[in-house]
């Protein structure tokens, strides 16, 4: 097992240097000049020994891989650089809005597993019921409604009907709890219920193909309770798909707290990134994008390894 | 000799998946889909008539999707337009019919470039295999280690945002997907005897990857446009909400609806529905049609896309 956790991560290492990569070719080599678009439509204004300087001062002027190699560097010695218009480092809008994106992201998969395994389960249970009818006919809705166009709607409703608009500014859980929560339901309670339809259909179909097992008639035939057969010998076992497809989630929830957070104007990282995308702050954006990346790997790394904890079956080679 | 005699009566399998069902006829007549797959063609009938508006734009709305008219602005739906007016004026229907030009075309040109490219890579990775398949498997997971959207909004602002730039980074997103359905029935059908038969009469490489490997990815292929045409239109959406997609006034359903919600106090209500609603509306449309289209060219594919999301 050691061995197996060893093995993945340092094969997850080229993963990143690649990530790296991808996002230095993307910003740097590939068309489209910082300085240009940092000026917008007065760029052609600028006096070329002007435009030098301004290059010099990013670090634009110097060969590529030197570029390259001074960020690999920044990154280990944890220097991040700082935004170029809002002049705060980068390591410091981390740490100010990371945790309410930390926070949306929590809520939202515990909202996915709160709501999503009943209602498959339940749904799976009453095969053709009418119940089943309402869990599927919502479940393809939820799996084909933009999270950010849910989100939007529901500010939307919020202003209209109730004239309320949530709190704005970064208000951390420390700080005042109730103030915090009503930033952070909104976006968590979209994201999650995106999310839990995903689960909720996974394990309705998981639940069906293992329900008609032997085992499990056995189980009922040695007189087991129902809860005992349905938690402990068939959820159990449909559990693992689920956790192989929390992977994919994963990507889902990272993607989608940075939607979400633009539909409620929550001022978490997703947001940051964002404006910085839009101003294109390359060091906020390759940075963040980093990060983004950094989170999803080892994200996915946990899966695999709890994966292989679970389901005794898999070798690990 | 003997032995070659063998090999040839023996019924065609697959690794793993037992004997192959007799071969259905492929051409499922329309009516018989029809009735096969109501829910399907339903949504089969909403793309045409999306596909028809988009196309015909011009001589079905009676406004200029770009034309500044301030004295109209912020109009509630009426008759003169029926679903009101943006807060320059423009009329909200035309620019949904003209948005779904921009929004249908990026999308099925990301995801027909990406999965084709994916496919042929697929297919490549899968008869090459040994190291090469290994190293191109390491590079996808690379691709992979991004969110996705996260990925298209870094390739579309180092490309400069603009048209190609938003179809090339979806198209980017898409492709390890390609390969990896592809790839998978390439590396079980590279395994049947009739391509070894097809190296014993010496064809070339090309020759058995081109002719005898590829036709039978192409149902594969298919489905795996059909159910990522959906993701796409989302992801193109969601880059238009954040404002890093195609820059206005070029109407699309996704910056149609962010333009609306950025820096207002209170976003005009049809601004914030009617878009959404499209989007959600053909999004469903896809995904049924690609569920159907789904089980009607390969029932097998079934199990093996069953749960998974289909990216975002």
């Amino acid at each position: 097992m050691a061995q197996y956790i060893l093995r993945r991560v340092l094969l997850s290492i080229p993963a990143l240097i690649g990530v790296t990569v991808v996002i230095f070719v993307a910003l740097r080599v590939m068309p489209g000049d910082p300085v240009s678009v940092m000026f917008g439509t007065q760029a052609t204004k600028i006096r070329p020994e002007d435009r030098a300087k301004i290059e010099a001062d990013l670090g634009l002027s110097l060969p590529l891989i030197v570029q390259y190699g001074k960020w690999l560097q920044d990154i280990a010695s944890g220097k991040l650089g700082r935004s170029f218009w809002r002049g705060d480092t980068v390591v410091d809008l981390i740490v100010q809005r990371g945790p309410l994106t930390v926070e949306i992201a929590v809520m939202a998969i515990i909202l996915s597993w709160v709501v999503g395994v009943p209602v498959g389960i339940l749904s799976a249970l009453r095969q053709n019921t009418p119940l089943d009818y309402v869990v599927r006919f919502f479940t393809v809705l939820f799996l084909a409604i933009p999270s950010f166009w849910l989100g939007a709607m529901m500010v939307l409703a919020l202003l209209l009907w109730r004239d309320y608009a949530p709190p704005l500014g970064v208000i951390n859980l420390w700080d005042d709890p109730m103030q915090n929560l009503q930033v952070v339901w909104g976006p968590a309670l979209v994201l999650g219920l995106a999310i839990s339809a995903y689960i909720a259909r996974m394990t309705r179909s998981g639940l069906l193909e293992i329900i008609r097992e032997d085992y499990i008639r056995t189980a009922r035939a040695k007189g087991l309770r129902e809860g005992a057969v349905v938690l402990k010998h068939a959820f159990r076992n449909a559990s693992l798909p689920i956790i192989t497809l929390s992977g994919a989630l994963f990507g889902l929830l990272l993607s989608g707290t940075v939607v979400v957070e633009q539909a409620f104007n929550v001022p978490g990282l997703g947001k940051a990134m964002v404006e910085a995308f839009v101003m294109l702050d390359y060091a906020v954006v390759q940075n963040l994008v980093l990060l983004y990346g950094v989170v999803f790997v080892v994200l996915n790394l946990l899966i695999d390894i709890s994966y292989a904890w679970l389901d005794p079956r898999i070798h690990y080679t | 000799m003997a032995q070659q005699h063998e090999v040839q009566l023996k019924p065609l399998t697959l690794p793993g998946s037992g004997a192959i069902p007799p071969v259905q006829h492929a051409g499922l007549g329309l009516a018989a889909f029809v009735r096969r797959f109501p829910v399907g063609s339903g949504g089969a009938l909403v793309l045409v008539l999306v596909a028809f508006l988009a196309i015909a734009a011009p001589l079905v709305s009676r406004y200029d999707p770009t034309q500044v008219q301030l004295r109209e602005c912020k109009a509630l739906p009426s008759w003169s337009h029926p679903l009101g007016t943006d807060y320059e004026g423009r009329d909200i229907l035309t620019r949904l019919i003209y948005g779904g030009r921009v929004s249908s075309a990026v999308s099925i040109l990301a995801v027909v470039l990406g999965t084709t490219i994916g496919a042929f890579w697929g297919v490549a990775s899968a008869y090459i295999g040994g190291r090469c398949d290994i190293l191109s498997q390491r590079l996808l997971e690379i691709g992979m280690a991004f969110p996705p959207l996260i990925l298209t909004m870094v390739l579309v602002v180092g490309m400069g945002a603009g048209l190609w730039a938003v179809v090339i980074a979806i198209g980017v997103t898409r492709l390890p997907f390609g390969v990896r359905v592809v790839r998978a029935v390439a590396l079980s059908v590279k395994e049947l005897p009739y391509v070894d038969a097809a190296t014993a009469i010496g064809a070339s490489h090309l020759r058995i990857i081109l002719q005898h490997i590829t036709p039978q990815c192409v149902a594969a292929y298919l489905v795996l446009i059909t159910t990522q045409l959906g993701v796409a239109i989302v992801i193109e959406a969601s880059l238009g909400f954040l404002g890093v997609g195609i820059p206005p006034p070029t109407p699309t359903w996704g910056n149609m609806m962010g333009g609306a919600v950025a820096n207002v106090l209170i976003p005009h209500w049809p601004l914030v529905v009617f878009p959404g609603l499209t989007i959600t509306v053909v999004v469903l449309a896809f995904n049924f049609f690609g569920d159907a289209i789904r089980d009607a060219c390969d029932p097998r594919l079934r199990s093996s896309s069953k749960g998974l999301p289909r990216g975002t």
